[in-house]
């Protein structure tokens, strides 16, 4: 990955901001430029909340390379407290206590790294409560 | 202005690994295969459907190429792209060439030669398709996104997991008769539940391969197609394309396919029948949750009901309404620019009645559905034999 | 009135225990539990480094203070562990908290001692009047080399510290800081794990260092180790900080809430400021605090903290240290860590 296209992200990455649509109030992250519900074009910046709950979720036993050393691990669908859903990574999760709607929150964790010398990615994940 | 468009002409290429063959030998073969079939002598225009060559192969600038190994050349060819719904994209915009009277005869074609990297090179380019940097950021595969849709359709419908592996066993068992399959063995319920686990709950059988291959088809206005073909022509009437967020989070509900819901509204509007007139439909079972999504959102079957349906052999061939009787995604292979167009090929064999043991008996009108991604985008097709 | 207004400790979930260690090279258990007083270590889980925990402190340390982020002035991190050789843990660490940019950021370095050099400069730029707050962070992911004493401490962990002078839980009343040319710990360019000076490292080092730094600390405040509810010590393992604490003439008891390395080993640069944080989770108003660190090379940064009313209204609102060490925790077995730690990798 290009470092500009990891540097342009970070405001999304590391702090979850999002755009709240100023016309409708609908939210989204990352931001936009257009809101596809009202068309509205002026958002205000806001933080989501970093607490929200599983919505699906899979086992990842086969990964791409750059995550082939961190098998099995989890990804899930999260629906944070403000309604908005991401995706990412269920870290630090005992398989067993794995279930629809188990409540999570977000942290702050490295993602993968571009190699031994390249740049390393942060960015969130999720854990159990 | 707009005039009615048949299909004259159907070929495929070997499918499979095709170690000895290069992307333009393959599509060669296909179109070559096609032309014979159609009986023409001339191409007016050249569709292509390709997800990305320039990821599989290093090679971009598609079009020029192939109309040059066709041995077309100088006529206009432009190559679509839209994932995995490539090939059904380059469908359309062949018949709209038609339709529109631009050209007489069109070749719309499909190809995807995947072996020329390795496994992960390969996942990296299919993964493409979603969304780089909201989900294959995060670790994520296709399989895994499907297989977050099929736990939720588990929770959710109370699927389980043996009709999930049913829509392998009857893949694998329509692909046993077709003769073009990459993966022809019939395989039952428990090597499914038994095959390596790949992103639980899904595992490798549940799974379409990496596949190289080609499909064509020859396009042209119905009534020149009375006057020079040499077979029935099928025409097509029904259209349906739309899209959704290719993210799979962002969407409201994550078991339906809302594209495909949509895009199966408006084509069987354009052809003014319903779900249930339809003989048979090849759809995009590029993991086995997906076949059941699809049927549902197809209206083939109510919301929740694919699992069951399935396992009371509904979409089997002899059952109400076969699905995949090529043997779909699953057995068939999935190049992936090629399948949209291979699934057509699959409705004008049935439709012509040429597809041997697999035959749907008094087959009149089929449908195929190809999607993109996790669903971001979907085509439709509603084929009949022309009156 | 400069001092501390919020602070946060975070420690990873996993732990390995001595015995799990001991058995991989036929050691004798029991003697490093006794010897070292350390039962098990914390374990960073392969997706955390110094940058993730400091974060996550940080983030906990703001739900204390309740202040808007962009009015910190300046980030310093300490620590052994940067995860980059050159590019500042700081600048990401502001970046997640949305401090940047109107903010100076330092990293440091000074073996177990960067997180308490990253506390003194904070304090000093507010105490200065250059700033309304300054946060200061410990935080390591440290490595010992395989089979070797100090596999059996080096752990992880971060705290965070948002210095300020409104709304302080902790006024600084002193400070003092000690320092030689003591070469009794090292890690030269490109090596991956740490060299020591075996026996050195005690009493012209950990013990030297501490002793005078905390005998000057308290002269300089005028009060005697009586006069404290509370000490904490660099903890490179269990038994140093009790014996050190003995020759300045602190108490087992004064100590015991500060002293988290049988549990969790030796953070390093979070060592004595995690210390802290339990400290503050169950400090009075009007209790004194006093605190030394030690980091090999050889230094030793002291405070004196006195508690205010304040402490009652912040310390419940994020996670307390022993909870989050008691806590959900899991343990891995030899190969698990071997592994988390990169200490075997995968031939692909």
């Amino acid at each position: 990955m290009s470092v500009s296209k990891y540097w342009r992200e970070i405001p999304h990455r590391y702090r979850l901001e999002a755009g709240k649509c100023k016309q409708c109030g609908k939210i989204y992250f990352p931001g936009r430029l257009i809101c596809p519900e009202c068309g509205g074009r002026e958002f205000d910046t806001i933080q989501l909340k970093r607490e929200g709950k599983l919505l699906t979720y899979t086992i990842i036993h086969v990964g791409p390379s750059r995550f082939a050393d961190q098998v099995p691990y989890v990804v899930g669908i999260v629906e944070l407290q403000d309604g908005v859903r991401l995706l990412c990574q269920v870290a630090d999760c005992d398989l067993d206590r794995l279930q629809i709607g188990l409540p999570v929150k977000i942290e702050f964790r490295r993602i993968s790294e571009e190699g031994e010398a390249g740049i390393i990615h942060y960015g969130y994940k999720c854990v159990p409560v | 202005m707009s005039r009615d468009v048949a299909i004259i002409g159907i070929g495929m290429s070997k499918w499979g690994e095709l170690w000895d063959r290069s992307l333009r030998d393959i599509f060669v073969e296909a179109a070559l295969a096609a032309i014979d079939d159609a009986g023409v002598d001339k191409i007016d225009s050249l569709y292509i459907g390709n997800m990305t060559a320039g990821l599989f192969t290093g090679q971009e600038h598609l079009a020029a190429l192939l109309a040059d190994y066709l041995g077309v050349a100088p006529i206009p060819a432009t190559r679509v792209e839209s994932a995995c719904a490539s090939g059904g994209l380059a469908v359309k915009m062949g018949y709209l060439e038609v339709a529109l009277g631009m050209s007489e005869v069109v070749l719309v074609g499909g190809v995807e030669k995947m072996t020329d990297v390795g496994t992960d090179q390969a996942t990296y380019a299919l993964a493409t398709a979603a969304d780089q940097d909201y989900e294959v950021y995060h670790g994520i595969t296709f399989p895994g996104l499907y297989a977050m849709m099929a736990r939720l359709h588990m929770e959710k419908y109370g699927t389980t997991r043996e009709q999930l592996a049913q829509v392998a066993v009857k893949n694998h068992y329509h692909g046993s008769m077709n003769p073009v399959a990459q993966y022809p063995q019939r395989i039952t319920v428990e090597q499914v539940l038994n095959s390596v686990m790949i992103a639980d709950p899904l595992r490798i059988l549940d799974c379409s391969p990496i596949t190289d291959g080609a499909a064509a088809l020859i396009l042209c206005p119905l009534e020149l197609a009375k006057k020079i073909s040499r077979k029935p022509p099928v025409k097509i009437i029904g259209i349906g394309h739309a899209t959704d967020s290719i993210a799979l989070h962002s969407r409201d509900d994550l078991t339906t396919l809302k594209a495909t819901e949509r895009a199966a509204q408006q084509a069987y509007r354009m052809a003014g029948i319903k779900p249930s007139d339809l003989d048979l439909a090849e759809v995009h079972d590029c993991f086995t949750i997906a076949e059941i999504c699809v049927i549902e959102a197809l209206g083939l079957v109510e919301k929740g009901q694919g699992g069951p349906a399935t396992a009371a052999g509904m979409t089997t061939l002899g059952g109400k309404i076969p699905v995949n009787t090529s043997g779909g995604l699953k057995s068939k292979g999935h190049p992936v620019g090629a399948t949209g167009v291979a699934q057509v090929v699959e409705i004008v064999t049935q439709l012509r009645g040429e597809a041997g043991p697999r035959q749907v008996a008094n087959a009149r009108l089929g449908l195929t559905q190809n999607m993109g991604g996790s669903g971001g985008s979907t085509l439709i097709h509603i084929m009949e034999v022309a009156s | 009135m400069v001092g501390i207004v919020g602070y946060g400790a975070y420690i990873p979930k996993y732990r390995i225990k001595v015995e799990s260690i001991a058995a991989q090279w036929g050691a004798n258990a029991e003697s490093y539990k006794k010897g070292l007083m350390v039962e098990e270590k914390s374990v960073p889980a392969p997706d955390q480094d110094t940058i993730t925990m400091a974060v996550e402190a940080t983030r906990r340390a703001l739900q204390r203070a309740e202040i808007d982020p962009r009015k910190i002035g300046a980030v310093y991190v300490g620590s052994e562990s940067h995860p980059y050789a050159v590019k500042p843990s700081g600048t990401t660490l502001a970046e997640a908290i949305g401090a940047t940019p109107d903010i100076h950021c330092a990293d440091y370095e000074f073996a177990c001692k960067a997180g308490t050099e990253a506390m003194f400069v904070a304090l000093q730029l507010v105490k200065a009047g250059e700033m309304d707050y300054a946060l200061a962070v410990g935080a390591d992911t440290s490595q010992g080399a395989p089979g070797d004493a100090l596999e059996y401490t080096a752990s992880a962990g971060a705290a965070a510290f948002i210095m300020g002078k409104t709304d302080v839980i902790a006024v600084c009343e002193h400070t003092y800081s000690y320092m030689t040319d003591t070469p009794d710990f090292w890690r030269r360019e490109h090596q991956f794990y740490p060299q020591h000076g075996g026996r050195f490292t005690g009493e012209p080092a950990y013990f030297k260092h501490i002793n005078n730094c905390g005998k000057t600390l308290l002269e300089k405040a005028g009060l005697t180790p009586q006069d404290f509810a509370f000490a904490v010590f660099h903890q490179p393992n269990g038994k140093f900080p009790l014996r050190v604490g003995k020759m300045l003439g602190f108490s087992k008891e004064q100590l015991a809430q500060g002293l988290l390395c049988p549990k969790i080993g030796n953070t390093y640069s979070g060592s004595s400021p995690l210390g802290l944080t339990a400290i503050l989770d169950v400090a009075k108003p009007g209790d004194l605090v006093f605190m030394v660190s030690y980091g090999s090379g050889a230094g030793s940064d002291g405070f004196i903290w006195r508690i205010t009313d304040q402490i009652d209204k912040v310390r419940d609102k994020a996670p307390k240290t022993w909870d989050i060490i008691q806590g959900d925790k899991v343990y891995l077995d030899y190969g698990l860590y071997a592994k988390f730690r990169h200490k075997i990798l995968k031939n692909v």
